[in-house]
């Protein structure tokens, strides 16, 4: 009897652990859902979208409120998907692969967009719905999402990088922020803070380009030449990242926990204050407000040191592209309903309002009422005025071109090229030939 | 007519195994041909796939991070084999024997980690292996004086997370194995040793050892499986499937990696033709080896 009796626990536990092997995709992605009706009407027609930020959604459900009340014959529920970032876009590439389960509507992170152009791109060209706007927006944000001409994806921010510093110790340093200009500035200002506080000024990224990217663009370079070749061993790069180097080499840059600013790990270690800058683009602002809340009122925003005075301050980072699919249920409305959500005036204005993103309409950076807004939590936060920053540097917002050698160039110096750099030491040159062998040979 | 077909006795047997045989081809034999097809063809979005011969093997030959990945995935499965089988041997035979004081609770405790989420488990691992100061492993080490280490940022401490990932999530599950194997030896060979004067050592190692041996193959054979087609705990330690320097990279994580990141389902399949290849290999060796072939005398 107890022989059955074991017998039976066995045979259920194989069973349990056989079912759970298969099951494994099920239990991380299923992500959560909502439909936002806006207030239509019984006619609506519904629409599906997904993206991996949760923020995005509610600025559609803004944007949508509008959208239903200005267009009654044409009303539209949305039924909002929100899935991890990887669990998103690998869901999207086999959903549009198999021709089957893609949304009317996704956001495809600029990292991942060209992915999605190879071969025959399953989007819609969205060229006649950006026609209307298309003066007023960023052209380089537009031709990010772009194939011969035809634009797949709609921008939502320029990106401008921008310097962020916790004044409570750059004080305890005595360190004046305004005074850096050039990484030499920037270099001495770091000693001083190590100096006297033990804390390091900035960190030294091993699992994000946006340092290099920065530094790159600054020298008029960039990670591919005028063909889309990947080049990240030529001359600017070793410069850029030797430059680097030696900030980590004399204490002002260390590596933080999770590799970059824009993980989890690093919001904690920015939180408690132990590092005293950040170079990122302008979004990270929202990263700030949400997860950093004690450095409320501490943290001022500034150019970007470079390396020689005169050189561009700035370049636009990261980036959504969103994109209506080949199987959309009603292509026009879809097009129509996403260009207004996110190209209009109102719908630039909401983006800075809702996500405070730099809005792709420059003409939003100079609403003084809009930017300079009181009640805006990010204008709170920070102790100057983000868009003063902007307006600054405004016509010094370089381009990374992203190019179909992208997401490889960008996979090998994340995972492996700036750690070997940062975390052990490898000589720089030889680290950037390395990566530059090895991206050729994955891209043969 | 129906009825008759339905009672016939030579019917039957087909009717039964029918929903196995259905659900085995549909779901391993189709994909498996499937995907020695595409093993050999470049498919690209939205165009039709192209038969390019072995480019994709030839290819595989010469890839530094697959062949990275092979060594992660060999590595790591020896290593569990090292600790996944006789620990939970041992384990079995002390929770077995009837002297030991609270069998039924180191029996559940020791099963309770397979019961939770790799996810939750993975992402728990990922917080005590952290490289902040205030991490669960950097605290311990402090109370040694040994300074923060980054665990998941080099290849041995990491490789010693994912062991440690892996032993806390199966010993409970090998152990039960050897435990019910351990309940099918009767109890007269044992008294019978006694009475000849065996030490407890020597019943193990005479009785115990040989006779749990039908079970040691079984948890070899899937130990064997399980380590090569690892992928999830990685993962999870690393939430992604980009770990510093590849530390974590399996075979399974760069066919994911290639077909699902990458789309390029075609290089993809290569992959997984090779995974099968070398499971098959290891583990048909060591089953004849075993001895599971020979005719039964």
């Amino acid at each position: 009897m107890k022989m059955k009796k074991w017998f039976i626990l066995l045979s259920v536990i194989s069973l349990v652990l056989f079912m759970s092997g298969c099951g494994k995709s099920s239990n991380s992605s299923g992500g959560t859902k909502s439909v936002l009706d806006g207030g239509a009407g019984e006619t609506a027609t519904e629409l599906s979208y997904w993206t991996f930020v949760e923020l995005h959604g509610q600025h559609f459900e803004k944007m949508l409120t509008k959208w239903n009340a200005a267009n009654p014959d044409r009303q539209i529920k949305l039924n909002v998907t929100v899935m991890p970032y990887d669990d998103m876009h690998n869901k999207l590439s086999i959903a549009l692969q198999t021709g089957t389960g893609a949304p009317d509507i996704a956001d495809i992170e600029l990292g991942k967009f060209p992915d999605f152009l190879k071969g025959t791109p399953q989007l819609e060209s969205l060229n006649d719905v950006i026609d209307p706007y298309r003066d007023t927006i960023v052209k380089s944000r537009i031709d990010l999402y772009s194939k011969d001409g035809v634009n797949y994806g709609i921008p939502t921010h320029v990106g401008a990088a921008v310097a962020f510093y916790n004044t409570d110790i750059l004080k305890e340093a005595g360190v004046d922020y305004t005074t850096i200009k050039t990484w030499d500035d920037y270099k001495k200002a770091g000693e001083l803070v190590y100096e006297k506080t033990g804390k390091h000024m900035g960190t030294a990224d091993t699992s994000a380009t946006w340092q290099a990217s920065m530094l790159l663009a600054q020298q008029g370079s960039d990670f591919t030449d005028a063909d889309g070749n990947p080049q990240v061993n030529s001359p600017e790069m070793v410069k850029a990242l030797t430059l680097l180097k030696d900030l980590q080499d004399s204490n002002v840059l260390a590596t933080v926990a999770g590799g970059q600013p824009d993980t989890e790990e690093a919001y904690g270690e920015f939180n408690s204050g132990n590092y005293a800058s950040a170079f990122m683009p302008f979004w990270m602002m929202s990263r700030f407000t949400n997860y950093m809340s004690d450095l409320s009122g501490k943290v001022a925003i500034a150019p970007i040191p470079v390396i020689e005075e005169g050189m561009p301050r700035s370049y636009g980072g990261g980036g959504t592209g969103t994109v209506v699919t080949k199987t959309a249920k009603d292509v026009q409305l879809a097009k129509d309903f996403l260009a207004f959500a996110k190209l209009s005036e109102d719908a630039n204005i909401e983006i800075w309002n809702t996500l405070g993103f730099d809005p792709v309409n420059m003409n939003v950076w100079t609403m003084e009422d809009v930017t300079h807004n009181p009640d805006n939590q990010f204008v709170k936060y920070f102790q100057n005025n983000p868009f003063d920053v902007l307006n600054e540097i405004k016509d010094e917002i370089k381009l990374i071109k992203s190019t179909p050698a992208s997401p490889t160039i960008n996979n090998v110096l994340c995972t492996v090229t700036l750690n070997e750099i940062f975390e052990d030491g490898k000589d720089v040159k030889q680290a950037l030939d390395d990566a530059q062998a090895q991206i050729e040979q994955e891209l043969k | 007519m129906i009825k008759r077909f339905l009672y016939s006795q030579k019917v039957a047997p087909y009717v039964f195994v029918l929903p196995f045989v259905l659900v085995f081809a549909i779901f391993w034999v189709y994909p498996l041909i499937s995907s020695f097809q595409m093993s050999f063809q470049k498919i690209t979005l939205g165009q039709e796939a192209q038969y390019i011969g072995f480019d994709n093997y030839t290819k595989l030959m010469t890839d530094k991070t697959f062949l990275k990945a092979i060594g992660n995935s060999a590595l790591y499965m020896v290593l569990t084999l090292v600790i996944l089988i006789p620990f939970p041997m041992l384990f079995a035979v002390l929770i077995n024997n009837r002297l030991m004081w609270g069998r039924e609770f180191f029996k559940s405790s020791f099963f309770f980690p397979a019961l939770t989420s790799v996810v939750v488990a993975g992402t728990i691992f990922r917080l005590m292996f952290g490289e902040m100061d205030g991490s669960l492993m950097n605290s311990i080490l402090a109370l040694f004086g040994v300074g923060p280490m980054k665990f998941l940022k080099e290849h041995t401490t990491g490789m010693i997370a994912l062991l440690a990932l892996a032993t806390w999530r199966w010993t409970g599950v090998n152990m039960l194995y050897f435990l019910s194997g351990l309940k099918n030896i009767p109890d007269d060979y044992y008294e019978a040793a006694s009475i000849d004067g065996a030490s407890s050592f020597q019943k193990f190692m005479k009785i115990t050892v040989p006779l749990l041996k039908p079970t040691s193959i079984y948890v070899l054979t899937i130990s064997i499986y399980a380590g090569l087609a690892m992928f999830i705990e990685s993962m999870m330690l690393w939430n992604g499937n980009n770990s510093p320097k590849n530390i974590g990279l399996t075979i399974v994580g760069y066919l994911y990696r290639q077909g699902i990141e990458k789309n390029n389902l075609g290089y993809a399949a290569a992959v997984g033709i090779v995974l099968l290849l070398i499971t098959m290999i290891i583990n048909l060796t060591q089953l004849a080896f075993t001895g599971l072939f020979k005719k039964e005398d």
